[in-house]
């Protein structure tokens, strides 16, 4: 069969979408493609627009693969635009008199920004925001100008606010109607949004009527208003919406809809029957669309639809979610309540800044619409039951009203629906494991056996206990809390027996508190807990034999056997010198390197052999433990600071490095994080940290008890405005009041959410002092901080202690499973197949 | 024929602890309670892990039962037959182990007694 010309018009965000979906199509070799495109660069990306401004290059907003229109036979007419269609003739005419017959013709023509007819509306200075082309005027415009203002507050404009700032401007959104984002918002969320774009330096005004634009008296132009106001303005964006480009498609006598756009059906075919039209410029059932994801959805449709298939479009779910300045917006389904007998809950959060609406069916089943400002976090779940209508719980506000910590009764396991998964290694849900415990299996072990429920990563194990501690204590069962069979004394029981009787050794301890030999529970947690408080060297030989294998090697045990060593670096700071030195070691000892989370190198793969060998080139390097292996301080992450970051507020990196060398060592519960930002950008994540600190014009502001992970929790707001001398005082007391009173394996987060009274309770006992409390709580933590030794040098200074690190006993050889294959340039565990053929060959 | 294969010296041994011994081509792992004044060896390949680690696991017991508890995944292990506490269905070897004039000696036939 022989080609047929196909022919696109326009090559925008949808038009390029189209090809690429053409391109990946079995019927690519059915035609000969011919796009034009009226830009002098083809596809880019306008939906992030304002990043031109924020640093992108028009290159990084591209949306075409390099060699794209080569690679597949395109031809590409860039800066030519069509004119004309004739399609008795079945001809397209370019600007620049090029005549092309087509076979199947492809309108993206796309939008154009809405001018408002306001006499003056072309003066000087006066852009649209919609193409590259116009970035580089307002660019040029702003050079001379010092206030800038933006005719239309929806969400093109917000974005046009932004690039605004970006150049530095003085900024004003000005809005016809009475709120922003009138299309998506309702007043209230419209209301916030302004409070919230206001305090990010942008002016907001609403019920803004222009009806001239003149002579400025003091800058270049002056907007005035129909209620008689005024505003002078250098600069004048105009992004009051869009208009769908289809004039050529008007002049060749393709029907148009009423409200402007190029008719198309189900199939994305216009009037006539060779002719697609997609994206923008189309309207389906009296219908344009100014999103993206309707005009891919479009584009699919005809390639589908070439291809002899059956999609049909079906229109497009309007819900969206975006980060507008930093700050949260979405809007669900129908947000103005218009459908007859909708009934709405709104919450309203005047602190915090957050806003939440749902409009549910008369009927109070079915989610008919949202809307979220500030907070958006709730947008998957909500989106979830609009699209599925699935039928919403009995209290449908419980899905906006917030899942409250501090009250006194935390968000308890109880609160969690039957539906919610535990473990997600092996999909279980929580009504699966309520189940297992009605039908009599009542203990942890059981639990794990009878539903796989915590056996995969064992993330969920705390939550699985908590559930089953719940359950059994609502079936009138006494929950048993004791930490194994060796010891009838929960974990802070133990810490208060150790520290009123001076205990210091395990032995003592189970002599006279408990039976047995003991066990992997509880030798670690005394361990743990002897360590937190006597702070005595973890291997010493009384202690030795409690400590699991990443505390008794000091590194942590992988998959393989093997061992991974991480240095410390204070606050991610590291030297080039120490980086080269890091770079050595790992290549001599052949290890893998990867940087983690907390800003250090890891390195993999090596053997306990090598492990005292690796850590005494470490330390004539400089460096010391990291304690990543240890329930203990891992790191203090940064952002750079004010010392270089150009919005920085205080030294963070400074005082990550100050911290980390105060608290590095601290056996703990759990592992604890921290984190400093520089400022309330919030670069190092620190509201994610176990101790979160941000750097504010006033102090130091401290988070505490949040935590990433599985079950992530934001951190709560502790005190603000500190100066150094309190912070650590207060961080001194949390920690070692946590350290105390924690169970085994708790992290502060959930240690936090399952304290009687909460956040209230805990800056009582912290900052008030309400327990008398706090001079023995900074004691203790001064005790260990000035007791502080790395456990590497102690270890690699003692003899006795290295006979430990041999594979075997009586002999010098190492373990021969332990096997290596490269990938992307770095060695890996060969996986079990690998491992037997290797060494079925090395045999 | 049983044949006990001199290992190492009781001083080798860690206290509350295990060491893996080399005892001809198999890796052993020897643990050693002194309050009780006892020695066992079991295999030190991890059924679970899939690797050769139990040497390094922590050691206690369950209901009076002396076991080990795997480094990798936390599986219990009868440091006396090998089996496992979490799955029956899954052992590893146990050795006959004692103690000659301060030596250490395995016994690669006999099972633990």
């Amino acid at each position: 069969m022989s080609k047929q010309t196909l022919v696109v018009i326009g090559n925008g965000m949808v038009g390029q979408n189209f090809l690429v979906s053409l391109m990946a199509s079995d019927i690519k070799k059915n035609y000969d493609v011919i796009t034009f495109c009226e830009e002098a660069i083809p596809a880019y990306d306008r939906v992030h627009l304002s990043e031109y401004f924020a640093g992108k290059s028009a290159d990084e907003l591209s949306l075409v693969e390099e060699g794209f229109f080569k690679n597949n036979d395109i031809s590409i007419h860039l800066g030519d635009k069509a004119t004309f269609i004739d399609r008795q003739n079945k001809t397209v005419t370019s600007a620049n008199g090029k005549i092309i017959t087509y076979d199947k013709l492809v309108l993206a023509t796309g939008s154009t920004a809405f001018v408002p007819p306001i006499p003056g509306n072309d003066r000087e200075h006066c852009i649209t925001y919609r193409t590259i082309d116009d970035l580089d005027d307002m660019k040029a415009a702003a050079k001379t100008a010092k206030i800038g203002a933006v005719v239309g507050g929806g969400l093109l404009g917000l974005e046009a606010a932004k690039a605004l700032q970006d150049l530095k401007l003085q900024t004003y959104v000005v809005q016809f109607g009475p709120r922003l984002m009138s299309a998506q918002l309702d007043d209230g969320g419209g209301g916030l949004l302004k409070q919230k774009i206001e305090a990010l330096g942008v002016s907001v005004l609403v019920d803004k009527n222009t009806i001239k634009i003149v002579d400025g008296d003091v800058c270049k132009h002056k907007m005035v208003f129909a209620d008689g106001t005024e505003l002078e303005t250098d600069l004048i964006l105009y992004s009051a919406g869009i208009r769908p480009r289809d004039d050529i498609a008007a002049a060749c006598g393709l029907k148009i809809a009423n409200r402007g756009g190029v008719v198309i059906n189900d199939h994305c075919l216009t009037s006539d029957e060779n002719i697609y039209a997609i994206g923008e410029c189309a309207s389906w059932k009296d219908q344009t669309f100014g999103l993206v994801a309707p005009g891919y959805a479009m584009a699919r449709t005809v390639v589908n639809q070439l291809s002899g298939g059956e999609v049909v479009f079906t229109g497009a779910d309007m819900s969206t979610k975006l980060k507008l300045n930093g700050v949260d917006v979405a809007s669900i389904g129908d947000p103005h309540a218009s459908t007859p007998g909708s009934l709405v809950y709104t919450y309203q959060n005047g602190v915090e800044g957050i806003y939440k609406r749902l409009i549910v069916s008369k009927n109070n089943k079915t989610l008919l619409g949202a809307v979220l400002v500030g907070d958006a976090s709730g947008y998957p779940i909500l989106s979830q039951y609009y699209l599925n209508a699935i039928e919403l719980p009995n209290n449908p506000d419980s899905l906006i009203l917030p899942a409250r910590s501090d009250a006194s009764v935390g968000l308890g396991p109880d609160a969690l629906p039957a539906s919610v998964q535990i473990c997600s290694c092996f999909d279980v849900t929580k009504g699966a494991i309520c189940s297992s415990i009605e039908a009599g299996c009542t203990t942890l072990g059981g639990l794990k056996k009878e539903t796989k429920a915590g056996t995969g990563c064992g993330g969920c194990v705390a939550l699985l206990k908590s559930v089953l501690d719940c359950e059994l204590e609502k079936a009138g069962f006494g929950v048993n809390t004791d930490i194994c069979e060796h010891f009838a004394y929960t974990r802070q029981d133990l810490y208060n027996l150790i520290m009123v009787e001076e205990i210091k050794t395990f032995n003592d301890l189970i002599h006279k508190h408990g039976s047995g030999q003991g066990c992997e529970i509880c030798k670690q947690t005394v361990g743990s807990i002897l360590a937190s408080y006597w702070n005595e060297y973890v291997l010493k030989d009384e202690h030795a034999s409690l400590q699991d294998t990443n505390d008794k090697f000091l590194a942590n045990m992988q998959k393989d056997g093997t061992y991974s060593v991480v240095p410390r670096m204070t606050g991610g700071e590291v030297s080039p010198e120490g980086l080269i030195a890091i770079g050595q070691i790992a290549k001599k000892y052949g290890l893998y390197t990867k940087v983690t989370g907390g800003q250090r190198v890891d390195m993999f793969g090596a053997r306990v052999d090598q492990l005292p060998l690796i850590w005494q080139e470490l330390i004539d390097a400089g460096f010391e433990s990291g304690h990543a292996y240890g329930k203990s301080l891992r790191t203090v992450k940064s952002c750079v600071g004010s010392t270089w970051c150009r919005y920085g507020v205080d030294d963070s990196v400074g005082l990550a490095v100050e911290l980390e060398n105060r608290y590095k060592g601290l056996r703990s519960p759990h592992k604890i994080k921290f984190a400093v930002s520089g400022c309330t950008r919030e670069c190092a994540e620190a509201q994610s940290k176990d101790i979160g600190i941000i750097a504010v014009e006033g102090g130091w502001n401290l988070y505490v008890c949040g935590n990433g992970g599985m079950k992530p929790r934001h951190g709560d707001l502790f005190a603000t405005n500190l100066d150094k001398e309190t912070l650590i005082k207060y961080i001194d007391r949390v920690l070692t009041f946590y350290v105390q009173t924690a169970d085994r394996m708790q992290r502060t987060s959930v240690w936090m959410e399952n304290m009687e009274g909460g956040l209230h309770y805990l800056k009582s006992v912290v900052i008030d002092d309400k327990l008398k409390l706090c001079e023995q709580l900074e004691a203790q933590m001064q005790r260990v901080v000035d007791t502080y030794q790395c456990e590497w040098k102690t270890t690699i200074e003692d003899e006795s202690k290295l006979k430990m690190f041999r594979h075997f006993v009586n002999s010098d050889k190492h373990d021969e499973n332990i096997i290596f294959v490269e990938e992307r340039g770095q060695v890996r565990p060969a996986n079990i197949e690998e491992r037997e053929l290797l060494l079925a060959e090395n045999a | 024929m049983s044949k006990w294969i001199d290992v190492c010296s009781i001083n080798d041994l860690q206290v509350n602890a295990g060491v893996c011994a080399l005892v001809e081509d198999r890796q052993v792992a020897i643990f050693y309670m002194p309050e009780d004044d006892v020695i066992y060896a079991i295999n030190n390949y991890d059924p679970f892990g899939k690797v050769h680690v139990l040497s390094r696991g922590l050691i206690g017991d369950i209901k009076g039962e002396p076991m080990v508890s795997s480094p990798l995944y936390k599986q219990h292990f009868n440091l006396k037959t090998g089996i496992c506490f979490e799955d029956e269905n899954v052992a590893v070897a146990s050795y006959a182990v004692r103690l000659k004039d301060g030596r250490v000696e395995v016994n690669l036939d006999g099972a633990a007694k």
